[in-house]
């Protein structure tokens, strides 16, 4: 017992604390700051894989803020899906030692305490969502990664970056108060705002106009923050935009805040049996998806520029965890679920590989990389293996929800989506077998490419272990998430 | 007919202002071109949904929950006070960046037209 | 009886080691050659200490980590996997020793050698996957992993080949991968280790629509036409990945996959119960005749063997097909043809490639008296085409024989015509070569003998002996024939 008892609010609290004691850091010496950040991240991620064993091995745990017992007291209710707290530790931890090189180079001196200030906002942000019991309180750390998240955008101080900042602030703003409108109302009908005490008391309301416009308000609200389309308009510009490693965290971890936001309403509402009936919006969920898939992949077809390929691809996943999602059957959920695991793992690697070759050559424009495999071989290499995971090419960790996903189709009694979903990934496939073919068959356009050197080793490290993840959460350790998620999913089908 | 959509209305008062806010926000957020006013569209759904909120706790002639001595009611539901006041500070955040922002693109663009800006990408 | 061993796990990891050994350490020429010739008789032993045991019956296996509940990373050593891995690391070892000269003068060895053991590593897992999942793993891995040796010259023509190529697999796995969920939604299972998980009683209509994506998932690979053209394109590629590609990988993983949907995951009974191996049958038919006709328009002899290859492939599909219809004989026929077509196709390939890399033509027209310089290279030319007509002594003739009889146990006397006409066809399109090889004069009248490089003779040489010894020795016990009779005793119970 002891402190460990305490980690659930210590995991939010020290990279909070963090938070605001960097700047003063930042006053004292700027360069204390990148290690300050991660060592903080890298307590919570001590913590967090504490918490995600226990839960494994004895179940979800409730800490009760302050002593207070929910539901008057604020919960914090670590289950299943919060264990991505770890996820979100980690990769983020390793994107703060990625951003030393990049953000010294890319960020003017007095900007640099700022940065690691906002990205430990962030992340506390998104510990903070995962772990909490209480919808108000998802609320509010849902606001704090997403204005860390619209500053971090805009941090370049690029005309182009701050319009793309905007586009996103007033975008996500109109979400943020959707979502608050859709507690408003579920706090009317049930009195309560802590979550499972929620789930308890909705099939007893007597309003179930007021729980269904509650419930597509959540939805709405939570897709455009996962950037689904047709309401994916402002995440290109902005992930395409921002320096790199912010453009992993967006694109890795925030719109998946979205994604968790939709399965914690679900929980709430119950699946099935529950007081509403969701297959009609669930099933609306699953056409999106599917739509995103291949309207992801249309759009990354015609770009040039490779982080804006980055972008539009994470609408296609975005679209497969939807689809997963909106299946409502047992193995689309897990399929689903497990993705936003892998493709996390995935996207940021591929950001950091990207932002590793924009940072040693200065070029973002496929035809302006060409021949970089020569002198980034390592790179590349992490790069390549990026690729093959995403676009789902076994034995790599982008298959599993392939597999999931698909059976879940068929689960569902809706192969069509099974086949939308494999035929899909096909599109994906052709865009981004334009950037191995151009770093690795073509001849260089540009002469600089031939003097560029590999990436400093502080890059070197997170590439690597981001593409050997890739490769061992594919076949090696793929039953690891699918059978630690599997109790809550089951949790959730059963309401 | 008349008369029981009126009583809807009366009775529902509260819910129908903050509705309407809702929606002149929501409208002046998607039409409007100027970056200002889609920020104050912004703020006016911000604002009708903390008066919903603050509507839900509202009992007529309650007084503030505070609970020294005599204990006598009718009581005002206090939480959705206190998360009001938690949204309020997250919006004046939201502001503050909102105009920083603006200011920041007014001196590289010289505009905050939004048709313009767009021209100017 | 079945043993767990790790011995199926060891085949496709060595070949994978090679890989990543040949990646790492591949820029020293010595160390490559090393690990390449290293790793192909390493794994060549490995393959041939199962085969005493499998003619015995006994089967080895080994599982893995699981994947999903009821799928598994699963090994498993039937008689038919044995016989295709068997296949594919004889070839490797001979393709190795054919590649490290043909590549001398090339660029990008490294990323050639360590894809191409890729390519091997990824055949054996085929070969060797107890389920239709592994299958799948190891299937896709081989499209990753040829695209780089088909763009390995990088040009304008070689992109596009590699495109096309990609194109046509990958949608091709999409299809399997359809399929094989739809099975694992059906049955419950994809084990491969019985005869047929799926039944029409249970399962009803759907698995029309199931078998026809299943043989467009492998159909793809295995040319059947109208799926073919990717194969006459990729010949772009460097020989010995030609060679590769069309004798000893992709196009027999594409067969054997088909082999396995028919034989494991519907079963003859099912397939005749349902009809469906008449209407492959007469699509082989058809991909049999077209691609021989096709094969006597070409002039550039790499594209005549690539429409040879569509049509040979056919003869396995055919033979599967024929199969449902009690025809035991062709059954054995299309197992063993996975071999007879290899060993012959494979020769003609390391030919063309040997008198590329001397002469420099690819064209027949220009190949008048090559045979007078290359006496020993044409030879061998001679005899794997031999073979292709079907002239006894030599191995094609052993399927041709079984086919036929095949066809007739099968009711089906129209298929020993079609048999006899692509016989024909072959002759019509193999001996002009010859002709003009020994029987026309070298236009510059230089007849001296000047053999090709010893790296690339001997491949030649050695693979023309196989042709003979599969041709003459095929009743002797241990040889392929005896191994595919016990695979087929199973299938056809």
């Amino acid at each position: 017992m002891g402190i460990a008892h305490h980690f659930p609010i210590l995991v939010v609290v020290v990279p909070l604390a963090a938070a605001a004691i960097n700047p003063i850091i930042g006053m004292w010496r700027r360069k204390a700051c990148m290690p300050f950040a991660a060592f903080a991240i890298f307590l919570s991620m001590i913590m967090s894989a504490y918490l995600t064993a226990k839960v494994y091995f004895v179940g979800p745990i409730s800490y009760h803020l302050g002593g207070w017992k929910p539901p008057f007291g604020i919960e914090i209710y670590f289950d299943e899906l919060s264990a991505s707290s770890l996820l979100i530790a980690t990769l983020g931890f390793l994107i703060l030692i990625f951003s030393k090189k990049y953000i010294e180079k890319k960020l003017p001196a007095e900007k640099v305490s700022t940065y690691y200030t906002l990205v430990l906002l962030n992340i506390a942000g998104m510990l903070g969502f995962v772990v909490t019991g209480d919808m108000f309180n998802l609320f509010v750390f849902t606001e704090i990664l997403s204005l860390s998240a619209y500053a971090l955008v805009a941090i370049g101080g690029e005309k182009i970056a701050e319009m793309a900042a905007f586009k996103y602030l007033l975008v996500g703003a109109v979400s943020s108060i959707s979502i608050l409108l859709a507690i408003g109302f579920v706090y009317s009908i049930t009195g309560t705002l802590n979550m499972r005490d929620m789930a308890l008391r909705l099939p007893e309301v007597h309003s179930l106009r007021v729980a269904t416009v509650a419930f597509a308000l959540f939805v709405v609200g939570f897709c455009v923050k996962a950037a689904l389309f047709p309401v994916h308009i402002w995440l290109p510009d902005a992930h395409a935009i921002a320096p790199c490693p912010v453009s992993a965290i967006l694109s890795g971890l925030v719109v998946k805040t979205g994604l968790m936001g939709i399965l914690r309403v679900m929980q709430v509402y119950r699946l099935t049996g529950g007081v509403l009936d969701l297959t009609p919006i669930t099933t609306i969920l699953a056409w999106l998806g599917a739509i995103s898939i291949v309207m992801g992949a249309f759009f990354a077809f015609f770009q040039e520029d490779i982080k804006m390929m980055l972008a539009y691809s994470t609408i296609s996943n975005i679209g497969y965890i939807v689809l997963g999602i909106g299946l409502a059957s047992f193995d689309g959920l897990r399929g689903g679920v497990v993705h936003i695991f892998n493709h996390a793992i995935i996207k940021v690697s591929l950001f950091l590989t990207a932002g590793a070759i924009i940072h040693q050559t200065g070029f973002r424009k496929l035809i302006d990389l060409r021949g970089i495999a020569k002198q980034m071989p390592i790179t590349m290499a992490a790069m390549s293996i990026g690729i093959i995971s995403i676009v789902g090419i076994p034995p790599t960790n982008g298959f599993i929800c392939k597999w999931f996903i698909a059976l879940g189709a068929m689960e569902a009694n809706a192969p069509l989506f099974a086949a939308a979903l494999l035929f899909g990934a096909l599109f994906i496939f052709a865009y981004y077998i334009k950037i191995v073919n151009a770093a690795y068959f073509r001849e260089p356009t540009r002469k600089e490419i031939a003097e560029a050197k590999e990436a400093p080793l502080s890059m070197l490290i997170p590439l690597l272990m981001l593409a050997f993840a890739c490769l061992m959460m594919g076949l090696p350790l793929s039953y690891l998430p699918v059978r630690y998620i599997k109790p809550w999913i089951v949790a959730l089908l059963q309401g | 007919m008349i008369s029981q959509v009126m009583e809807k209305l009366i009775t529902n008062f509260n819910y129908v202002v903050s509705m309407t806010l809702f929606l002149i926000g929501l409208y002046t957020v998607t039409m409007k071109s100027n970056l200002i006013k889609k920020f104050i569209g912004l703020n006016i759904m911000e604002t009708s949904v903390f008066l919903f909120f603050i509507s839900l706790g509202a009992v007529r002639g309650g007084k503030a929950p505070i609970m020294i001595g005599e204990i006598k009611g009718p009581f005002v539901n206090p939480l959705p006070q206190a998360l009001i006041l938690t949204a309020i500070v997250v919006a004046v955040s939201i502001t503050a960046l909102a105009l920083s922002l603006m200011i920041k693109i007014y001196e590289h663009c010289g505009t905050l037209e939004a048709d313009k800006l767009k021209k100017m990408e | 009886m079945e043993i767990a061993s790790w011995r199926p796990f060891l085949a496709p990891t060595v070949s994978m080691l090679c890989a990543t050994l040949v990646f790492l350490t591949g820029r020293n020429a010595f160390l490559r050659r090393l690990w390449s010739m290293g790793a192909a008789i390493i794994k060549f032993a490995i393959v041939l200490s199962m085969l005493p045991a499998a003619l015995r019956g006994i089967i080895f296996y080994t599982k893995l980590l699981p994947f999903a509940p009821g799928v598994t990373v699963y090994f498993r050593v039937d008689s038919m996997g044995l016989f295709f891995a068997l296949v594919t690391s004889t070839l490797w070892i001979l393709t190795t020793i054919y590649s490290i000269g043909y590549m001398e003068p090339e660029h990008a060895k490294v990323r050639f050698f360590g894809f191409f053991a890729l390519c091997v590593s990824s055949t054996v897992g085929i070969a060797f996957a107890g389920n239709l999942f592994t299958l799948f793993i190891f299937y896709e891995m081989l499209t990753i992993a040829t695209y780089p040796l088909v763009i390995h010259e990088e040009t304008p023509e070689a992109m596009k080949a590699g495109r096309k190529y990609l194109v046509y697999t990958l949608t091709a796995g999409a299809f399997l991968l359809l399929s094989i969920v739809a099975t694992f939604y059906l049955a419950g299972t994809t084990e491969l280790s019985k005869t047929g998980i799926l039944s029409l009683e249970k399962h009803g209509k759907i698995l029309y629509l199931l078998f026809s994506t299943f043989i467009v998932g492998f159909g793809v690979k295995a040319a059947i036409m109208p799926l073919h053209s990717w194969l006459p394109t990729a010949m772009v590629a460097p020989t010995p990945v030609s060679a590769l590609l069309h004798a000893v990988a992709v196009v027999k993983a594409g067969c054997f996959g088909v082999l396995r949907v028919i034989y494991n995951v519907f079963g003859v009974a099912l397939v005749s119960q349902m009809g469906v191996g008449l209407v492959l049958a007469w699509v082989a038919v058809v991909t049999i005749i077209c691609g021989s006709i096709l094969a006597l328009l070409q002039d550039n002899l790499k594209r005549r063997l690539a429409y040879s290859t569509v049509s040979q492939l056919s003869y396995i599909i055919l033979g599967a097909s024929l199969a449902p219809f009690h025809a035991h004989s062709a059954a054995l026929a299309s197992i063993i043809h996975l071999a007879h077509q290899g060993f012959q196709k494979i020769t003609l390939f390391f030919v063309a490639g040997a008198i590329e890399r001397k002469t420099g033509k690819r064209n027949i027209s220009e190949m008048e008296g090559i045979g007078y310089k290359m006496p020993i290279t044409m030879a061998t030319f001679s005899i794997a085409s031999l073979g292709f007509i079907g002239i006894p002594l030599f191995a094609g003739f052993i399927t041709k024989w079984y086919m036929c009889l095949g066809s007739l146990e099968a009711g089906r006397p129209i298929f020993v015509v079609v048999l006899l006409v692509s016989a024909l066809l072959n002759a019509a399109y193999w001996l002009p070569i010859i002709y003009i090889a020994y029987f026309r004069n070298p236009p510059d009248g230089d007849i001296k003998v000047d053999e090709a490089h010893w790296l690339l003779l001997y491949p030649c040489i050695i693979c023309a002996i196989y042709v003979i010894a599969l041709g003459t020795l095929s009743m002797v016990p241990g040889m392929p024939v005896s191994l595919a009779e016990t695979a087929v005793k199973i299938f056809l119970k």
